[in-house]
């Protein structure tokens, strides 16, 4: 740890006492750490919700499901509810059946006698339990299987495309001087601010005209000239010494070469930052997609889970289910690369 | 750990290494007969061709489109109307009531994303000059600290608009925690200033991450003896921090201030999500209403989203020439030092 | 894809095995949406479709409706799109559609089945069959028995107004500590019924659209009276800006509201999310100083003129048309069918165990011959979605304070103004 930041945050009190700073410090982080995790970890208990429940004012915390018990003289099973009499005291009853405002209810230890409850009086009682069927029917009735392997198709081909011509783009733009390379330059940068919803209609008709539509590298092809990775990899390779390719150079080295041999090794920091964005990007791809692709055989994972959203009605449950499915290899990258994703940004020096 | 990214990647580049060698020949005659020059261009021509097909040569559609009208979405259906459309989005009686201009909702949506991405972006640089100050510190499991604040920047903004609508909406979770604290529930996003809040604190907490790490990079980059003579003179640590800190972050400052005021300017997923533009139209945001004008409404009008879009464009241009300025100032000071 | 397949074709023909390729399927594409389960149901019609017909392969295409609404018109305006799909926007793209009568088997059948609604995705003036409607759809309320009951409030009979509806469910809500009386869904086809209902008439003299009239108004006032007043759910219609579609379902469905303005489709849906804790009832639509007007529509499964294939079309649709796969597929989602026979044979056994699934379905019907005659020519009229889509937005707007009642009057003129002068040029 550097001297600077202990002088700049050092601890005034002096031994174990605690400063103001270093508290506002706790606080912030561990406030930060609830922030952060704690919405996604909602969505996912929401996810194991059933429709109902989903709907449900005031909602509760962990999914639940409603207690049910076999009951003499009855083929299924009954929902059980928690009864308060006149007295005030509770028992636990099961509902035979609902009737306007009262219900018809039985005492599971005595099944032959039937009571009659105002429906005010009973509460269900339930107990936690996963609605697993909003994960299983999609998986099982769509072709998630299939999805998958498109999502990771144009993921990895996108990211490996990306990382070739932005890779190429960046040493030209670093390396050499030739007429016309500011221009370059600046037509790279301009379109970093074009959001793709606002030139929709003419990428499509683009799209369409070469006869891209329905395909998965209609998806691909538009993301890969990402102005943002030529840029990234261009201020990283502008730092790479011009003595080393001089050096390779005189060694009879062609260009293709040096690009191949010393540029890109050396330039690995900001590519595996540029992979990782990459992939992180074409995996989240929504509405791009959810355009070009209209025939199921090509639907990625983002455009399957979206067939659940009608003209009508959307079946939430089953659009969290499957959305919590698409964030599953995120979380992964996350925990796996997270030390590498963190620490290479910051060395690779978005200067 | 490292392992697996290795092998991997070793797999991965095998047979990129045998396509890199088989075309070494080729290229080396080509750049006898070319020189350099004509190596620059083989190396810029994949990125280039795609790039022209796939984003510039839709960009240079869209001027052509912005100058049509019809509801019609091919090109050549269309009529050519000049500069009718650029009238109609300019035309106000009084350019401070929006409802008086021709384009009313164009008006709401430019001001409601002016007002957004001023507040948005000093938050969003307050709250990552403020994480990044802290994980700059020497505290335990850094590393973790670090990755939590970055973990949002991975999620899709479809999830994220997701995420905080089935936490602000009526059935959500801070309404559970208001009535278990036992305060009256509220419906967060039928509320102007709540929803307008909303979609400022979760585009934030979307992206504060990415930023944080920039600043931090900056920060381990100022020089450590600069400080240790602070300490000797005896300054007072505010002074320090005015002094000394914030003018050696000032580069990754820029940086972060461009690119978070670029990014407000565009936002729209995840606000459309959230709240769909809502309450009244107190959450419309420029990008919205050109998806939806062109794109999404029954209503549909190509010709002025274009047009609009392309007024947006002249804006972020300009923002644009600010970071090549900044930069350009960046650089030269940079070989300065 | 396409040089693969020519070049598997040419290998074929040189071999001397053309009868080989012959007796590889046509493949159809269908584009649909779903709501529900519809699509499963789809499914399960078209399997035995293609068991019967071999030489047939329909690919289902699920779909979210955000394609059927942005992606097809673009597919279609280039000539392009899949074989048969499921839409919404009838009367816009009626030019796109595949005129299946030189196709199916029986003109006469459709024309007696489903010619009622032809005008609904067909050119003015032509006498094409376009498809069918795969549900016929009635606008219309729905009140909570249960919760009317416990509050001890009559629940309004067959005639009553809608001053009188919402002030009955105010009075259920006052009771039982609801956060609002009622909901209307955020969409100008909803609410286009009751504007008819107070003698609103979108349709001008000579076809084009009228200007906002005194009727539209008055329901359009008193709807966003009740919403500042907060009997209507405010985020249903406050919360969103544009034409984006919202529905009081889910807190109809929680209890939250005793009375909900939506339509027919919500009946299997209420169905299974309401199960048994409480009694539901479909009310029809509440009147105004005119009638007591809902309002028809519908999806329809159309062919698209640009399909290689007209015949296997005609095929599809034929089978999907027949009334016994109609019968079945309105029993199994428990969608209303547009089939004139299917209709008037009546009798249909819904699959549901829910006692308030039949009655509910079954008032529908009764409430789609209470509509008025402004209300049935709107699902025919080219520039119904122009005025639905003015209504929201700027109704939403007053509701949530930023214009008031004249200026969102003006602006919906404007609007619709602007949506016929752009579309002429």
């Amino acid at each position: 740890m550097s001297a600077a930041s202990r002088f700049v945050f050092r601890r005034r009190g002096h031994g174990n006492r605690w400063h103001w700073t270093d508290v506002v410090t706790w606080i912030w982080l561990i406030g930060g750490t609830v922030l952060m995790f704690g919405p996604a970890l909602w969505l996912v208990a929401s996810s194991f919700k059933g429709p109902a429940q989903l709907a449900e004012f005031p909602p509760t915390l962990l999914p639940y499901t409603q207690i049910t018990a076999q009951v003499e003289g009855y083929d299924d099973p009954l929902p059980l509810f928690t009864v308060t009499q006149e007295d005030g005291s509770t028992t636990i009853l099961a509902e035979i059946r609902r009737i306007g405002t009262s219900a018809q209810m039985v005492d599971p230890d005595t099944p032959s006698e039937r009571i009659d409850v105002d429906i005010e009086n009973r509460a269900p009682l339930r107990e936690v339990g996963l609605a697993t069927e909003n994960y299983v029917e999609p998986l099982v009735t769509n072709d998630f299987l299939r999805f998958l392997w498109n999502s990771v198709f144009v993921t990895v081909m996108a990211t490996l495309i990306t990382l070739l011509t932005n890779s190429m783009a960046a040493f030209a733009l670093s390396k050499y001087r030739f007429a016309g390379r500011d221009a370059v330059m600046l037509l790279i940068v301009a379109t970093l601010m074009v959001p793709l919803s606002v030139i929709l209609v003419p990428l499509y008709s683009v799209v369409n005209a070469t006869g891209l539509l329905n395909s998965l590298w209609g998806v691909i092809l538009p993301t890969v000239a990402t102005p943002t990775g030529v840029f990234l990899l261009r201020q990283y390779m502008l730092t790479i010494p011009d003595e080393l390719l001089e050096a390779a150079r005189m060694d009879n080295a062609s260009e293709w070469q040096i690009y191949w041999r010393i540029v890109l090794p050396l330039a690995a920091p900001a590519l595996a930052v540029l992979a990782i964005f990459s992939v992180v990007w074409r995996w989240n791809d929504f509405l791009w997609p959810l355009i070009v692709l209209s025939r199921r055989e090509t639907y990625t994972l983002q455009v399957g889970l979206n067939t659940y959203a009608g003209e009508l009605n959307v079946q939430w449950h089953y659009i969290l289910a499957m959305t919590v499915v698409t964030m599953i290899p995120v979380v992964l990258v996350f925990v796996f690369l997270q030390r590498f994703i963190t620490t290479g940004i910051a060395g690779a020096g978005i200067k | 750990m490292a392992a697996i990214p290795r092998t991997l990647g070793a797999i991965v580049t095998a047979p990129l290494t045998w396509i890199a060698r088989a075309i070494d020949p080729p290229l080396r005659w080509w750049q006898r007969l070319t020189g350099l020059n004509g190596m620059a261009a083989v190396f810029l021509l994949p990125n280039l061709a795609i790039f022209g097909v796939f984003v510039l040569f839709p960009l240079v559609l869209n001027v052509v489109y912005s100058m049509t009208a019809g509801t019609n979405i091919l090109l050549g259906d269309r009529s050519f109307v000049g500069l009718d459309q650029y009238q109609r989005l300019l035309t106000c009686e009084d350019y401070t009531q929006a409802i008086t201009c021709r384009e009313d909702m164009f008006w709401t949506a430019a001001g409601n994303t002016f007002f957004f991405v001023v507040l948005q972006v000093s938050m969003m640089i307050l709250v990552s000059t403020i994480t990044a100050l802290i994980l700059n510190r020497n505290i335990r499991g850094r590393g973790f600290f670090r990755a939590v604040f970055f973990f949002p920047v991975l999620l899709s903004p479809v999830v994220v608009g997701l995420i905080w609508r089935w936490i602000l909406q009526r059935q959500g979770l801070l309404n559970l925690i208001m009535v278990n604290l036992g305060m009256e529930p509220e419906v967060w996003l039928n509320d102007r200033a709540y929803a307008f809040t909303a979609t400022i604190g979760v585009s934030v907490w979307a992206h504060m991450g990415f930023y944080t790490l920039i600043l931090l990079a900056g920060l381990q980059a100022i020089p450590k003896d600069l400080y240790e003579a602070a300490e000797m003179d005896g300054t007072p640590p505010a002074r320090v921090f005015w002094r000394i800190t914030l003018p050696l972050l000032g580069p990754n400052l820029a940086v972060v201030l461009v690119l978070a005021l670029i990014r407000g300017v565009q936002i729209f997923d995840e606000v459309y999500v959230l709240t769909g533009g809502g309450p009244g139209t107190s959450t419309l945001y420029l990008t919205q209403y050109i998806y939806e004008v062109g794109f999404a409404s029954i209503l549909r009008n190509p010709g002025l989203a274009a047009a609009a879009s392309i007024l947006m464009g002249l804006v972020l241009v300009v923002l644009t020439l600010v970071q090549l300025g900044l930069s350009r100032r960046n650089e030269q000071r940079g070989s300065r030092q | 894809m396409k040089l693969a397949t020519s070049l598997a074709a040419l290998a074929v023909a040189g071999l001397g095995t053309a009868a080989l390729a012959q007796d590889d399927p046509v493949e159809l594409r269908m584009m649909w949406y779903s709501d529900g389960i519809e699509g499963e149901v789809m499914q399960d019609l078209l399997d035995r479709f293609e068991e019967q017909n071999p030489d047939i392969d329909v690919v289902l295409d699920n779909v979210a409706y955000q394609v059927i609404q942005e992606q097809l018109p673009i597919q279609l305006a280039s000539g392009q799109g899949p074989d048969i799909a499921r839409v919404t926007n009838l009367k816009e793209q009626a030019q796109h559609w595949l005129d299946l009568r030189e196709h199916v088997e029986d003109p006469a059948y459709w024309d007696e089945n489903f010619g009622n609604r032809f005008d609904w995705m067909r050119e003015d003036g032509s006498d094409a069959i376009p498809g069918f409607l795969t549900q016929l759809t009635m606008v219309g309320g729905f009140a909570n028995r249960t919760l009317f009951e416990q509050a001890g409030v009559e629940i309004p009979g067959d005639d009553a107004t809608w001053d009188e509806w919402v002030e009955a469910s105010d009075q259920v809500a006052q009771d039982q500590g609801l956060v609002a009386a009622f909901a209307v869904d955020r969409s100008g086809h909803r609410i286009s019924g009751p504007n008819v209902s107070y003698g609103g008439d979108y349709i001008g003299e000579d076809g084009m659209p009228a200007e906002i009239d005194d009727g539209t108004m008055e329901y359009v006032t008193k709807l966003v009276n009740w919403t500042k007043e907060g009997k209507q759910l405010p985020e249903i219609w406050v919360s969103a800006a544009g034409t984006t579609y919202r529905s009081g379902a889910d807190d109809f469905i929680n209890a939250q509201i005793p009375f909900l303005y939506s339509g027919s489709w919500q009946v299997a849906n209420l169905s299974t999310k309401i199960g048994d804790a409480f009694d539901w009832v479909a009310i029809g639509s509440p009147c105004g100083d005119v009638g007591c007007s809902g309002l028809a529509g519908g999806a329809a499964l159309v062919g698209i003129k640009y399909t290689d294939h007209p015949e296997e079309v005609a095929r599809v649709m034929d089978y999907l048309a027949s009334e016994e796969v109609v019968r079945e597929f309105s029993e199994r989602t428990l969608f209303l069918p547009a089939h004139q026979g299917v209709v008037e044979a009546g009798g249909l056994d819904f699959q549901s165990e829910d006692p308030n699934v039949p009655p509910a379905l079954e008032r529908f019907v009764q409430a789609s011959n209470e509509t008025l005659p402004a209300a049935d020519a709107l699902p025919a009229w080219k520039w119904a979605n122009a005025y639905y889509g003015a209504l929201v937005t700027r109704i939403s707007q007053a509701m949530a304070g930023e214009i008031t009642l004249e200026e969102a009057r003006e602006l919906m003129n404007r609007d619709i103004a602007d949506v016929v002068q752009n579309a002429s040029q």
